[in-house]
């Protein structure tokens, strides 16, 4: 039985070593020559030269290449990180040869036939690419040439001297022969069992896999034991897609001489707010999320990304500007950065985009309507972005963390995840009043004396009565107390919490809490 | 003395009847609308249910609060709550008000007044808790657009007792109060709260007693019922 396979064509394979490492380095600007260890789950995916040397390898768990090498720089595996770092490399590839194909941040293919005619040569067209490449700086790339994309990863991969290999056309599975079956475990297509599987049946390397009869492979392993015997044959038949390199969508304006006053700025935006949307709506694109740089004279710069529950109109740009303006000048907006001269350049990046055609408003109840986020908005004009809050019902224990509010026109954005389950919250009913902050009372018993929880999270006695400092409160009923121990491995948050619930003579119920010896009013049933 | 009280008795009488008159021809407009209103307090209020346009008084009890706001809510009006930093989002979902549709704006300052006559332009019920006095010509400013956009205006005069006279807003149509509550589920150092029997009280200046009924408060609104 046979199935049909187009002929593997000369593909061109890039291969930057230690990607990760190198764009952590980019990203977080580390000492490339530090030892660097980037970690995924708990064990280490990639390690600079540095860190081999003192025998910290893939697949270590942390403790052990810590103790291998103390010196170790750990940061974790981000590849939306390393995707954008690579966007340069990729971009220097385009400079000189068109259709590149990324495989994986660090890794990119593409057909090599044009390129050779053009530079007179495939080991040409390489040596030429890699002049390129370590002018970017990118050290040590490695390139391999063969048939199809797996043979020529294979050849880049290689340990030779030569930083070019070149596998001619035709002899991908001579070349393939020697290499051991483990190499399929690494290829996108796979999975360890059939590597494992192999190995116990008395097969170690490509050749001897590839001698295998294709029916059989297929009738032992399944379609995908039949793919990778047509990689282990130098027959990959995957063809080099090539990326349609993206469009910049970003806007700017630069402003000579600085301009200081918020209003000028924002007046000064409003065209370059307009062109931005505009730019989008052309590529039939929305933008969700927006990314605001502002530069000022002195060379500082506040950037901030802004979310908005739909997608941005060029009036809602120009508030975001403003805000980040406004929320730099007060303190009490975390996220503004301070200027303290006049704005040079204002950049806009979106941060996140969409198909248009996925945020059309619909004939009826689609959002909030027009009418309701204009008026939101002058109230945001008139108090500030952060006095207008939509709510929405977090994790947490305490009432008060069970809130999550957001500035009207941002998206919602959960610091406790609602989902997971909260042991030790308080059934419901909830509060309907919960004071920020708590308000100190003194719970008394009987005698008189304070209440108190002891360490097992007992009552020293029963309340009787409750002080908020100008009144005294007789409590008719209560329940409790809930002792809550929270993040106790983390000893900066860690908190004990101690709720009871109690009753007043006027039928009024408080709900209590205990912490740091002292009791809090957290919220009031009234 | 008991003579002229006697002779007074209908000259009153008459006033009252007047008064009521002139409260009817002031009416908002001819055809005042009213809102989706919680079964059990409607049959209290003046008009048989909340009235666009209209203010109405909240003492001091945010749960009455939501309660007023839950029936609105699900049947798709935008509620906001102004000045009131304390208000329970997770109680208010409880009740059954959408908090897609509840706007919060906890800490207007100064422009209270002119942040809920904002935000009562768009939204249909507002919540407000007045901080300080404000000169009766600018509550009248508020009424009149409230009346012309349709919203209604609730009044939380928790603490500042001494903010209004007798802790009303000056033409409120109605005021509300829990008088009594008692709580079912907790009991001496055991149980935790549960559900809760509240007397509801409503006086206007149309009905001339104070009117109550029992309601009782579970969790889940679709479950309230009225004893």
């Amino acid at each position: 039985m046979t199935f049909p396979t187009s002929a593997p064509e000369r593909v061109l394979l890039v291969w930057c070593p230690d990607w990760p490492v190198e764009a952590a380095v980019r990203v977080q600007g580390l000492d490339p020559d530090a030892a660097i260890a980037i970690m995924e789950a708990g064990r280490v995916f990639a390690c600079s030269a540095a860190a081999r040397v003192e025998g910290v390898a893939r697949g270590l768990k942390l403790r052990e290449a810590q103790a291998r090498c103390p010196a170790l720089i750990v940061t974790p595996h981000r590849p939306a990180d390393e995707a954008r770092a690579f966007e340069t490399v990729l971009t220097a590839i385009e400079e000189l040869m068109p259709g590149v194909q990324p495989l994986r941040p660090g890794v990119c293919a593409l057909r090599v036939r044009g390129p050779a005619a053009y530079y007179g040569g495939e080991e040409e067209a390489a040596l030429w690419l890699l002049d390129q490449l370590d002018e970017l700086g990118v050290p040590a790339t490695r390139i391999g040439i063969a048939d199809g994309v797996f043979t020529a990863e294979q050849a880049a991969r290689q340990r030779l001297p030569q930083r070019i290999r070149v596998v001619p056309a035709g002899t991908a599975a001579e070349y393939l022969a020697p290499v051991p079956v483990g190499v399929l475990d690494d290829s996108s297509a796979s999975d360890a069992s059939v590597v494992t599987l192999l190995r116990r049946l008395g097969v170690y390397t490509l050749g001897d896999f590839a001698a295998l009869d294709a029916a059989d492979v297929r009738d032992r392993l399944g379609e995908q034991g039949a793919r990778l015997h047509a990689l282990a044959g130098g027959l990959d038949s995957r063809p080099v897609v090539a990326r349609i390199p993206p469009e910049t969508k970003e806007c700017s304006i630069a402003f000579e001489p600085a301009v200081d006053r918020i209003d000028q700025v924002a007046f000064g935006v409003r065209s370059l707010a307009d062109r931005f949307i505009a730019g989008l709506t052309a590529s039939k694109l929305v933008c969700t999320a927006v990314h605001v740089q502002l530069d000022s004279e002195r060379g500082e710069s506040s950037e901030r990304t802004w979310l908005h529950p739909r997608s941005f109109s060029a009036a809602d740009v120009v508030d975001r500007v403003r805000w980040q303006l406004q929320g730099g000048a007060s303190a009490a907006d975390q996220n503004g950065v301070g200027l303290s001269s006049g704005v040079v350049a204002v950049r806009l990046i979106p941060a996140n985009i969409d198909s248009i055609g996925n945020h059309e408003e619909g004939l009826f109840g689609g959002g909030p309507d027009e009418r309701i986020h204009h008026a939101l908005s002058r109230v945001q004009g008139m108090l500030g972005r952060t006095e207008v809050l939509t709510a929405s019902i977090g994790g947490g224990r305490g009432p008060a963390d069970r809130m999550t509010l957001v500035p009207w026109g941002d998206r919602l954005v959960h610091a406790r995840e609602p989902a997971p389950p909260w042991p030790g919250h308080l059934p419901s009913p909830a509060p309907s009043t919960v004071f920020e902050p708590p308000r100190p009372v003194t719970v008394f018993s009987a005698s008189g004396a304070e209440l108190a929880v002891g360490a097992r999270g007992a009552l020293s006695a029963a309340p009787s009565s409750m002080s908020s400092g100008r009144s005294t409160l007789r409590v008719t009923a209560w329940a409790g107390p809930w002792t809550v121990d929270e993040q106790w491995w983390d000893f900066r948050n860690a908190s004990t919490t101690s709720r009871l619930q109690v009753v007043d003579a006027t039928g009024t119920a408080w709900l209590l809490a205990l912490e740091h010896g002292r009791w809090w009013a957290e919220g009031k049933y009234d | 003395m008991s003579d002229s009280a006697l002779a007074l008795a209908p000259v009153v009488e008459r006033v009252h009847e007047l008064q009521e008159r002139i409260r009817q021809l002031q009416a908002a407009k001819l055809d005042a609308r009213s809102i989706p209103t919680h079964s059990a307090i409607a049959e209290l209020l003046p008009g048989g249910a909340l009235q666009e346009g209209a203010t109405y008084s909240v003492d001091r009890s945010l749960t009455l609060i939501m309660l007023l706001l839950a029936a609105p809510s699900a049947a798709g009006a935008w509620c906001g709550v102004v000045g009131v930093p304390e208000f329970g989002v997770e109680a208010a979902a409880g009740f059954g008000i959408d908090l897609d549709r509840l706007v919060l704006v906890p800490h207007p300052g100064e422009q209270w007044l002119a942040a809920t006559a904002a935000v009562a332009d768009a939204l249909s019920v507002v919540v407000v808790r007045p901080p300080r006095r404000a000169s009766d010509a600018s509550i009248s400013r508020l009424s009149a657009r409230l009346r012309k956009r349709g919203a209604t205006l609730l009044v939380l005069d928790a603490w500042p007792r001494d903010a209004w006279p007798h802790g009303v807003w000056p033409q409120s149509d109605a005021m509300l109060s829990i008088t009594e509550s008692s709580w079912a589920g907790i009991g001496d150092g055991h149980g935790h709260l549960q559900s809760r029997e509240a007397t509801v009280t409503v006086t206007s200046k149309t009905h001339g007693r104070p009117r109550s009924a029992r309601i009782l408060l579970p969790e889940n609104h679709d479950d309230m019922r009225v004893r």
